[in-house]
């Protein structure tokens, strides 16, 4: 590529050239605090090197949170830009690209990682497991991930963000259609990042298939550790799916292939197809544990057992079988057959059966429960509406007929974020609240936490639920702008209104986190809510000690913690101790994966000497981990006293 | 058992704010159920439910139909969750809490099979909609019957319309006549990008693929002029690609034929090819005598698009370089214009189906 | 891990600890996951099998002798691999080096004859930018070629622990995993065989 040395770092727009010196500043901050208070030494033993579930769970949960924020900023901007007709915040360039991001952020490195990081830190705990089956893969997945994720994030100050939006829909992303580096970021980032997200697939399922504890059956799983069990396997099965179709559209930008190419007979629409045989199964990644989630909040507040707990576990099993049925319905207007079209509407509006089962399986968890409005549950409660619009405009969009009108409309935008956002941003507000005592040993204001969630619930509707009529009215997706004439000004302004008062709550949530920290009440139990009915909450401690359970737990039924609690049992007291085998730390993952970082930048330039360099570190760093025969270390059983005695205290 | 201490200090302190939560939940979830139909009202009447021809109809009739049964799901939800949240709160004496109760093989079955009855319901117009889009509309009377449906060429191009009459003889860009009454056969296809016609008060959209071609009925039932654009993302220029549709009365329309049959330019090869450059066309819209077609048909030549780029002298640029410029011959200096290029498509209607349904297996 | 150490002596070597336990069904785990891999190759091959453009057919290109060397290379590889872990079972350390490095001499084979398949082509003017045909051609065979080489490197390096450790549950774990990725890549094979060559030579 030639690219020229003064296009290397973008320059002349000044909300970039902003970014770019915030970030400057940020970095030399952050380092200056980490030398000054000569913390260095501790982040890379305790934390990046770490290999604890809990750690690696709460370093994705704050990436997530990062991404959060740069994927809001870009949706806030390209409201601004669609605010009123004729706008000149951003040119279209600048707007395609922010899109782009926006969409690409919010999926792939805030939504998954979030979920991810819950998952990290609850469901070994739920299943009564000291770690995940495999700690050195799972420190390599948390890797793998943070360096796609930066990889992703510099583009837009080092040669320019992907612009082909977050589908990356061939001939469009081509060479011919769209030179420059931006594409490369997008198929080398998520690349390296999906990398991670296999391995974190294949290590949780054989983690919930293998280190239960005793007595706990697969049909006496908490509903969130069946609905990760579930979503490991879809993981295992889309994502090579995902890993094929970017190196082909990587070996078609770099190598010269011509698969989805304009020449050389390529078929761009082969890609279509693979990038949905991924991507609806996705959406499925994404919401199914934020079902679970929900599941676990509703239960522990309405005080009752999950209602149809068996229903509920064939409805998510029945979900994800469809969910690699319907990819078609991203495409109704391809041209199809009749024949094709029929049968993708027939099966996408057949997963409403499922998922309309669990609505009501929600509800009914609540009738004659005891229902307490903390925030978590505020969260879980408002998930139930907010969904169901969502939900049944897909219904209407699963209709391939009316779908021709709706496709590329903002209808159609307004349905995904009114199941994206009130599945899954709610759930990982929700389950972050709900289990912010067992993560960091204090719960979050709960009065600033209502605010929060009055504040989004208001904004995220006033945002979104305008949109489906700018699509009625014919507003195509990813315009940057529009003409007075075409009155969608009032709608839009709504809008965007809406977007600011999200904006608003993520700021007060942040803050949230901050006065928390300094004011909140130290939890003194391992059952903050006093209310916990799985095994998560059965811990000494509020934050669970390294090794999670002195004594491991044996399970009799569901929410077996709240049985425990009713008998009167404490399994983890008075008991003879043994040595605790743990796995040791390492440094392999943090380095290879920067090199796959390096080897991915220089792919972008196509700067192949950096590719191959990076290669050959990566191999050297996976033959010293084959060499590596370091079996981990035990924990003395007097340490283990210690510990649970500062616990019980 | 500290639970219980806990949860009822706890409790009590909440209790206030979950009962002043509840009120503001109510008018919340009225309000938004009211604001579809008052939103419907207050508005003017959106494009896609306010159909123009009998394409959109059917496709507004359908919306209409599942938009009923939608709400009425919505509000059984909404009322249930509110009836549970009121009842069930947390309160002293909770004689109603009965934790034990964790299933019901009625209810589950209930709330089974009416979703499978509503997705029968709603998939039986779905299906025959789908099949009835796949034909161009039924005429109204004898003598519309007898006439076949006006075939046009849409060619979407980064970033900007050409409609081709190969009847007529005739090419457009930027905007289409159409006569009323007659059904139009859209021949789809793209020089580059995937784009997709749409123009939303005469039906729905449909995906334009450089080297393959898709088929889209419309009919305007009313005269006016109805906004036409490219549905799908296609890059910088996505914005502006856009076009007006005058659909005027049979006579009117066969004016207007003649009118540019007499006075528009000859298209040369030349032009075309400039067409293909990516750009918004400066000139707004513009009208030709003759056809591309007589060169190139995009949906049996994909690649088309990218030899002419090279031979006038076309780059693709980083959309961050610092120097745009493109340095595009003038005709004299190619050789290639200078000879005949035209090429036979007569056997064009014989494998335009099988092309186009191939292409997707 | 924390994963108890209780060792069964009943059971095969490589099945004896808890993390040769998970290690194994770990690895099958990704094997589903590879197979998911292969699938999406092997549907693309044949979304652009016909998609030539001015390009040759596979029938102009492919030649039936080398192939079937290719094949039989990778098949006795696949048995003699199946002899090293039987050797395995018998505690018989020399036997499983010797055997798998005959697996890996016979996997070295295959990958010589795929690079010369490859350079001969080149050399007739059939590269990856011929067209969508060739290019999923060449990347569907890098692929499972890249797989073969891996798993040869990995090998190797396999036989260095074993020499230095002998059996014990950690390495036979190790080397029993090596060996369902080579009867994978074995069955990988045996599909391209058939979807690419013999369904090329015969259209």
């Amino acid at each position: 590529m030639d690219l020229k040395w003064n296009e290397f770092i973008i320059t002349g727009d000044p909300l970039i050239l902003g970014a770019q010196i915030s970030i400057l500043l940020g970095s030399i901050a952050a380092v200056a605090a980490l030398t000054y208070f000569k913390k260095w030494t501790w982040l890379w033993k305790e934390w990046l090197t770490s290999v604890d579930h809990k750690k690696l769970g709460i370093m994705y949960i704050l990436s997530a949170l990062l991404m959060l924020f740069r994927g809001g900023v870009d949706g806030l901007m390209m409201r601004t830009q669609l605010a009123t007709p004729n706008m000149e915040f951003l040119d279209p360039q600048h707007y395609n690209e922010v899109f782009s991001t926006h969409g690409v952020i919010m999926i792939i490195f805030m939504a998954m990682p979030f979920l991810i990081g819950l998952i990290n830190y609850i469901v070994p705990l739920q299943i009564g497991a000291r770690d995940v089956a495999f700690p050195f893969l799972n420190n390599l997945s948390f890797w793998t991930f943070f360096v796609g994720m930066a990889l992703f994030n510099i583009s837009f100050i080092i040669g320019g963000s992907p612009d082909a939006g977050w589908t990356g829909y061939t001939p469009l992303a081509t060479n011919d259609f769209s030179p420059g580096p931006g594409q490369n970021y997008y198929l080398l980032g998520i690349q390296i990042a999906g990398i991670g997200t296999l391995m974190t697939g294949i290590n949780f399922f054989v983690t919930i298939l293998k280190m239960r504890t005793k007595g706990m059956t697969l049909m006496k799983m908490s509903m969130f550790t069946w609905t990760t069990l579930i979503t490991m396997l879809i993981i295992i099965f889309a994502f090579p799916v995902l890993t094929v179709a970017l190196a082909m559209q990587t070996f078609d930008r770099l190598f010269g292939s011509v698969l989805f190419t304009l020449h050389g007979d390529g078929n761009p629409m082969l890609w279509v197809n693979l990038f949905w045989v991924w991507g609806h199964p996705e959406v499925y990644i994404v919401i199914l544990p934020a079902f679970g989630i929900f599941s676990e909040i509703i239960s522990t507040f309405a005080r009752k057992q999950l209602f149809a707990y068996k229903a509920m576990v064939v409805s998510i099993v029945t979900i994800s079988v469809l969910s690699f049925l319907v990819w078609v319905h991203h495409f109704f207007t391809m041209g199809n057959s009749a024949e094709a079209n029929s049968f993708f509407s027939i099966t996408t509006m057949a997963i409403s059966i499922p998922t309309g089962v669990k609505i009501f399986n929600w509800l009914f968890t609540m009738y004659r429960g005891r229902i307490t409005f903390t925030t978590p549950m505020l969260w879980s409660l408002a998930f139930i509406p907010n969904f169901v619009i969502g939900g049944v405009t897909g219904v209407m969009l699963a209709m391939a007929a009316a779908d021709y009108q709706y496709h590329n409309t903002y209808f159609l935008v307004s349905h995904f974020h009114y199941v994206l956002i009130s599945g899954t941003v709610f759930a990982c507000f929700a389950g972050l609240i709900y289990w912010y005592p067992k993560m960091f040993g204090h719960k979050m204001n709960e009065k600033i936490g209502k605010w929060v969630f009055w504040i989004f619930i208001i904004g995220f509707n006033v945002c979104f639920f305008p949109q489906y009529f700018l699509g009625l009215d014919g507003m195509p997706r990813r315009i940057s702008t529009y003409l007075p004439e075409d009155g969608w000004t009032g709608l839009n302004f709504i809008s965007t209104v809406g977007a600011f008062l999200m904006g608003l709550a993520f700021i007060i949530f942040v803050y949230n986190i901050y006065y928390s920290w300094r004011y909140a009440p130290r939890e003194k139990t391992g059952d903050a809510w006093g209310l916990g009915r799985n095994l998560e909450w059965a811990t000494s401690s509020s934050i669970p000690p390294h090794y999670n359970f002195a004594v491991l737990p044996e399970v009799t039924g569901l929410d077996p913690y709240w049985d425990m609690k009713e008998k009167g049992l404490d399994q983890q007291k008075n008991v003879d101790y043994k040595p605790i085998h743990m796995p040791s730390n390492s440094a392999v993952p943090a380095i290879m994966s920067v090199l796959m970082g390096f080897a991915g930048f220089g792919l972008v330039f196509h700067w192949y000497w950096m590719g191959i360099v990076g290669a050959i570190g990566i191999f050297i760093t996976m033959i010293v981990r084959s060499f590596d025969y370091n079996d981990g270390y035990y924990i003395s059983v007097e340490e283990i006293k210690e510990t649970e005695a500062k616990a019980n205290k | 058992m500290q639970r219980e201490n806990g949860t009822f200090v706890n409790s009590g302190k909440e209790r206030k704010g979950s009962r002043r939560m509840l009120k503001k939940l109510k008018p919340l979830s009225l309000l938004l159920f009211l604001a579809l139909p008052l939103m419907l009202a207050g508005c003017s009447t959106p494009e896609v439910l306010d159909p123009k021809g009998p394409v959109a109809s059917q496709q507004s009739d359908l919306i209409i139909l599942s938009i009923i049964f939608m709400l009425t799901i919505v509000a059984v939800v909404f009322v249930l969750l509110t009836i549970i949240l009121v009842k069930y709160r947390e309160r002293k004496d909770h004689d109603k809490y009965s934790p034990e109760l964790h299933g019901s093989m009625l209810l589950e079955t209930i709330w089974t099979i009416i979703p499978i009855i509503i997705v029968v319901i709603l998939a039986v117009p779905t299906v025959r909609t789908i099949y009835s889009l796949e034909k161009a509309p039924e005429p109204k009377s004898a003598e519309a019957a007898s006439e076949d449906p006006l075939v046009i060429h849409a060619t979407s191009i980064n970033w900007k319309w050409v409609f081709t009459y190969p009847d007529e003889d005739i090419e457009t860009v930027n905007y289409l006549h159409i006569p009323i009454h007659r059904p139009v056969e859209f021949k789809l296809t793209s020089a580059d990008s995937m784009a997709a016609l749409w123009i939303p008060s005469l039906g729905g959209q449909k995906y334009n693929m450089a080297g393959m071609q898709t088929t889209l009925y419309l009919q305007a039932d009313e005269a006016g002029v109805y906004d036409g654009r490219n549905a799908n993302f296609t890059g910088e220029g996505f914005n502006e690609q856009r076009f007006k549709v005058y659909a005027e009365e049979e006579a009117d329309y066969q004016q207007w034929v003649e009118e540019v049959q007499n006075s528009a330019p000859e298209l040369t090869q030349y032009e075309y090819d400039n067409l293909l450059i990516p750009g918004v066309y400066d000139d707004g819209t513009a009208e030709f005598n003759g056809t591309h077609l007589q060169w190139i048909d995009h949906s049996k030549n994909a690649e088309y698009t990218l030899e002419a780029w090279d031979r006038l002298g076309y780059e693709p640029k980083n959309p961050h370089a610092k120097d745009k410029s493109q340095n595009i011959l003038p005709e004299d200096e190619i050789p290639y214009y200078q000879q005949d290029n035209t090429v036979d498509y007569s056997d064009e209607d014989m494998d335009n189906n099988e092309h186009a349904h191939a292409s997707h297996e | 891990m924390a994963h108890d150490h209780n060792v069964n002596p009943n059971a095969p070597l490589e099945y004896q600890s808890e993390v040769g336990r998970l290690n194994i069904t770990g690895f099958w785990t990704f094997l589903g996951a590879e197979i998911a891999l292969f699938s999406t190759l092997f549907a693309s091959y044949f979304a652009l099998q016909s998609r030539v453009g001015d390009g040759p057919t596979s029938t102009e290109m492919f030649e039936a002798g080398l192939v079937m060397i290719m094949t039989m290379l990778l098949l006795t590889s696949s048995f003699t691999c199946g002899i090293a872990i039987h050797e395995m079972r018998a505690n018989n350390v020399k036997g499983v080096i010797i055997w798998m490095i005959i697996t890996l001499i016979l996997g070295a084979g295959f990958i010589g004859y795929e690079l010369y398949e490859f350079v001969h082509y080149v050399h007739e003017g059939v590269t990856l930018s011929t067209s969508a045909h060739w290019s999923i051609f060449f990347i569907l065979l890098g692929t499972h070629g890249l797989h073969v080489s891996i798993g040869i490197g990995w090998i190797i390096l396999l036989l260095i622990q074993l020499a230095r450790r002998g059996l014990t549950p950690k390495t036979a774990s190790k080397v029993f995993i090596s060996s369902l990725y080579w009867h994978f890549l074995d069955v990988v094979w045996i599909f391209i065989f058939t979807c690419v060559y013999l369904m090329g030579m015969v259209s």
